[in-house]
């Protein structure tokens, strides 16, 4: 029993390689901000790079489901938006109550994330133009719902505690993490636990790997590729909800371009771009390390154009590294 | 014919441009192994991928169990207990073993994945058929072989009663393709039924019970194996007769050595490889799968990285790092694996042919000559008797031997003097085979020298001037023809380390 469990391990070396050195990168922005500037290791400093992540961290869990499957999804940022302002819609113009805006967010998402599946599988289109479409027609949909103008949140409905309570707080004194945090992370475990340890994370893989295959090995490839698509959509209907909990309002010029942001903490992560190879934790690995390089390079007052430089540099690299990688195993 | 369990009768399927078949029928009793025939294009695949469920039929009916039946996809054509190991490997490179072979009934403790179980599960199927495969090893890092045997340990999991091989030894060595009759017979005594497509028929006699001929997808014939001879059921594939003989060597044999290999090493893939190659002769290389033949000829072309070892073209000493700088000494290496490194499937038959010399067909501004490129293309095509509707038809239309034929064009075009061939004729059906076989022999008439790998001894000795014998990454011996023999060959291919030839241990080549 003993020897499988190492044998096993071999196995996987390869990929905890790379969630290491994605870590280990973290650990070293960590250090070389912290040693540039006396701020940046605050508690204050900290909860703000954690709360920063929490959207792109969230969208991130979304894509990450659709580029193992070999695809993509352009969609993410503008149906985030449609999610919130569906949310919005619900709670302020319809005056229902808070959970159930929770639910028409992400419920939004969900279904934006099963259009897109079944525009990839039924229609055959390639996912790159099905979720550009889809982009447009969210991003088209949230300006035309809100009449090009934000929806805020009344006060009283204590919508934004959502995401900037901190539950955490009340149980520990003192340590006041925003509630937006705690639901990244709880997103990320759950679909940490989708994607490993049940069968929907199984064939996520297998259609990645070898669509072809898995559709001769007698699997539904076209209801679960839908499904995985669906799933995507339900954690970005979810960053909806956050979003707009952040913010206290529907902002519907918002979202595009944060699909950008969520597929480069996937690649940084190791998610393969051609399907097949990717982790939960490596993609919220790659979330951090983005938030703390922005959060860092602001704090040592680097204009935000050159961070957004830095931010491109960081993608090549980290592909760069993933193909040294595969090269050197191979 | 109360035991007969699949009956397909007047099956029709056209696909774009092609018949593939037409009024063919099929018939499968419990208990036996029946083998399916014919040339590539027969329609054998098709027929079989029918009953699959891969492909729905144009016309026809199948008849199963005793009853008519309408077989719509893949998973319905396993759970009425219908399996099929697929010609190409379809598995799923990311994921391991056991994930392949049970994806889609993955056993489950509540909403989680049972990984232990499956792992149990996948390891009992693999000691039931004396497999050394690990249920939790990557598909991607395994050999081809073993890629196939988890291919076939897949199948087998299904407990179907009709279990269809497609060309399953295409892959394989002898020792487990004997490992593989074994198993199919433990099948067959268990009451399924075997169809068994295949392009070797030495295989026939020993695995199959009665055969069934298809030719341009009709049904030709079908036949007791006792009472068939082999050369009558090739007859009935091609409609004509092929002969065995043994190699066209010219009486004059130059001795001028055109390429020379000194101690060429690579890690433990390659220990001290040391060979000549004559102008005008075909050296092949025998061996193992897995004896190191394929990364010799991977070396030579400079698509792997050696640690050692010089090469000499016609006595001056070349630095390989590239399959550029290979080109460029006019060497051509024709991959085992036609489709994913010699052609572009998705490329029309004209644009494959000029690929290696398409930069010596542009006017200025990189414009390409469209009328010398026909004309080239046309050449070739016609000199190869490639049977293409046009030069257009794109390369993935073709069947096997004529795709095999195109990247042997594609490197005529570039006139390369040393033409490495791996497998020449792997999945390529007899009548191919045989034009293959005098295209080879034109070359060398014509002055080019030829090394060929195969894993098929017949065609090593019908084919080979010289052959070199391999190892365990190292050179055994080096045999004329005239001393070539299987048991020669053999006995060289299995001496290792200690010079020991083994014995008959279950691991070597123990059917030959």
């Amino acid at each position: 029993m003993k020897s499988k469990s190492t044998n096993q391990d071999r196995q996987t070396r390869g990929e905890t390689l790379q969630r290491l050195l994605a870590f280990a990168a973290l650990v070293i922005l960590f250090i070389v901000f912290a040693l540039a500037s006396p701020y940046f290791f605050t508690f204050d400093n900290i909860v703000g790079i954690l709360v920063a992540t929490a959207v792109n961290g969230l969208l991130a869990i979304g894509v990450t489901f659709i580029i193992i499957t070999g695809g993509i999804d352009l969609s993410v940022g503008t149906v985030m938006t449609l999610s919130s302002v569906m949310a919005a819609v619900f709670v302020k113009t319809w005056e229902l109550p808070v959970p159930l805006g929770i639910l028409a967010g992400v419920v939004t998402g969900t279904f934006a994330g099963m259009l897109n599946g079944l525009m990839v599988t039924r229609l055959k289109l390639p996912s790159f133009i099905a979720t550009l479409g889809m982009l447009n027609v969210a991003k088209g949909l949230a300006l035309v719902i809100t009449d090009l103008s934000p929806i805020y949140f009344p006060l009283e409905t204590g919508w934004s505690k959502i995401a900037m309570g901190s539950v955490l707080g009340t149980v520990i004194p003192g340590f006041e993490i925003p509630n937006a945090v705690l639901i990244m992370f709880g997103a990320a475990l759950l679909a940490g636990l989708v994607l490993s340890k049940t069968v929907v994370g199984r064939y996520t893989f297998a259609i990645g790997s070898n669509e072809e295959a898995a559709r001769l090995s007698g699997l539904n490839v076209t209801f679960w590729k839908t499904t995985i698509y669906a799933l995507g959509g339900f954690f970005v209907g979810i960053a909806g909800v956050v979003i707009a909990a952040r913010l206290n309002s529907a902002q519907p010029a918002l979202g595009q371009g944060y699909e950008l942001d969520a597929i480069a903490a996937a690649v940084i992560g190791g998610v393969s771009l051609s399907g097949g190879e990717g982790s939960m934790v490596g993609t919220i690995i790659g979330a951090f390390i983005i938030s703390t390089l922005t959060n860092g390079l602001r704090i040592l007052s680097v204009p935000q154009e050159w961070q957004i430089v830095v931010t491109g540099l960081i993608i090549i690299l980290s592909v760069v590294l993933d193909i040294l990688r595969r090269r050197s195993r191979e | 014919m109360d035991d007969t369990l699949v009956l397909m009768e007047g099956i029709d399927k056209k696909f774009p441009g092609v018949h593939a078949l037409n009024n063919a029928r099929f018939e499968l009793k419990r208990g036996e192994v029946h083998a399916l025939v014919g040339e590539n294009g027969a329609g054998k695949s098709t027929l079989m991928k029918i009953l699959a469920g891969v492909y729905s039929k144009d016309q026809g009916k199948i008849i199963y169990k005793d009853e008519e039946v309408d077989i719509s996809n893949p998973h319905m054509a396993q759970r009425m207990g219908i399996g099929m190991v697929h010609q190409e490997l379809n598995l799923m490179n990311h994921l391991t073993a056991a994930h392949n072979i049970f994806i889609g009934r993955e056993p489950v403790k509540g909403i989680f994945l049972d990984e232990a179980t499956q792992n149990k599960n996948a390891q009992e199927l693999f000691d039931l058929m004396n497999l050394d495969l690990k249920p939790w090893t990557k598909v991607g890092d395994m050999t081809v072989a073993k890629q196939q045997m988890v291919e076939i340990t897949k199948a087998l999991s299904y407990n179907s009663d009709v279990l269809i091989f497609d060309e399953p030894s295409a892959a394989l060595t002898d020792v487990e393709i004997h490992e593989l009759f074994r198993i199919i017979r433990q099948l067959k005594n268990n009451g399924a039924g075997i169809i068994y497509i295949t392009h070797r028929l030495e295989e026939l006699k020993e695995i199959s019970d009665r055969i069934t001929i298809l030719r341009d997808g009709n049904y030709v014939d079908t036949v007791k194996t006792q009472e068939a001879e082999i050369s009558q059921i090739i007859k009935m594939m091609v409609g004509r007769v092929i002969y065995e003989s043994s190699p066209e060597v010219p009486e004059e044999r130059s001795q001028e050595v055109i390429l020379e290999v000194k101690n060429l090493s690579r890690e433990k893939a390659l220990k001290d490889v040391s060979f000549q190659l004559k102008k005008g002769e075909i050296l092949g290389f025998a061996g193992l799968v897995g004896a190191g033949r394929t990364e010799t000829a991977r070396a030579i072309f400079g698509a792997d990285p050696i640690d050692s070892g010089e090469v000499y073209i016609k006595g001056e000493e070349v630095n390989i790092k590239s399959p550029s700088d290979a080109v460029t000494h006019s060497i051509a290496y024709l991959s085992e694996d036609r489709k994913r490194y010699g052609l572009c499937l998705g490329l029309a038959v004209k644009t494959n042919i000029v690929l290696t010399i398409v930069d010596k067909l542009v006017a200025i501004l990189g414009w390409v000559k469209e009328r010398s490129v026909t004309r080239i293309a046309a050449r070739i095509v016609d000199q190869l008797s490639i049977r293409t509707p046009s030069l257009e038809q794109k390369a993935k239309n073709l069947s096997g031997g004529n795709q095999q034929k195109l990247v042997i064009g594609k490197w005529l075009a570039k006139d390369a003097d040393i033409l490495i061939f791996d497998e020449p004729t792997r999945g390529i059906d007899v009548g191919a085979k045989q034009e293959i076989y005098s295209l080879l022999n034109d070359l060398t008439s014509q002055g080019k020298s030829i090394i060929m790998i195969s894993s098929e001894l017949p065609e090593i000795l019908r084919m080979s001037h010289r052959v070199v014998v391999m190892c365990e990454g190292r050179v055994t011996g080096e045999l004329d023809y005239t001393e070539a023999t299987q048991e020669s060959i053999m006995h060289l291919a299995t001496l290792r380390n200690g010079g020991n030839p083994a014995k008959h241990s279950h691991n070597e080549w123990g059917n030959l």
